[in-house]
């Protein structure tokens, strides 16, 4: 059974709380999701360490059950360095 | 304790200035995150070998341990670990995946 978007953006915020999860199923058959992670608590970490956050959020679903999701990560814009 | 697939992943990880774990080869890639890796490293025109995880299974498992990376492609410059296909994308479109080719002094290709 492929994860709904609603039970991906639930672990992801449960882990990573007050993050700001977009999802968007790519290809209408509720199994390619692409995910948009925002979160102050990203700030001033690598795109490599803000991704394994939210691969543990997911708890070793990723590449299993959850084999085609893409993520994106960033920081709120007001918490971006000038 | 050290493990010979580790070890064959560090070595091969060191040897290759860019190297990127796939999912089949550059002419016939197994999987659409592994053609979009191959897609970008051909736009910034730099020189790079693979490794088909799937004719690999120790390879394929013993990727995802060394780099604590769940999902395969994985690119690596110059022994470092750069991201998976969403991450070379995101640093593709920001211009950050040619300046660290650049900062690396990684080979150009002719074309």
């Amino acid at each position: 059974m492929p994860m709904t978007g609603e039970e991906i953006e639930d672990m992801i915020t449960a882990a990573i709380p007050g993050a700001q999860v977009t999802m968007t199923d790519l290809a209408g058959d509720g199994d390619h999701w692409a995910a948009h992670v925002r979160s102050a608590s990203f700030t001033g970490e690598s795109r490599v360490a803000q991704h394994k956050r939210v691969y543990e959020a997911l708890g070793g679903r990723m590449g299993g059950v959850l084999h085609a999701l893409q993520l994106t990560t960033s920081v709120p814009e007001s918490e971006t360095l000038p | 304790m050290t493990h010979p697939t580790n070890e064959r992943i560090d070595t091969l990880v060191k040897q290759n200035e860019v190297l990127l774990f796939m999912k089949g080869t550059p002419l016939f890639p197994q999987c659409g995150f592994s053609s979009r890796a191959i897609a970008i490293l051909d736009h910034l025109g730099v020189g790079y070998e693979t490794v088909d995880v799937l004719q690999d299974m120790e390879v394929r498992q013993g990727i995802k341990a060394y780099s604590d990376w769940p999902t395969i492609p994985q690119l690596y410059v110059k022994g470092e670990f750069v991201g998976g296909s969403d991450i070379m994308m995101e640093m593709y479109e920001a211009g950050e995946l040619a300046q660290l080719m650049d900062n690396e002094g990684v080979t150009k290709v002719e074309g």
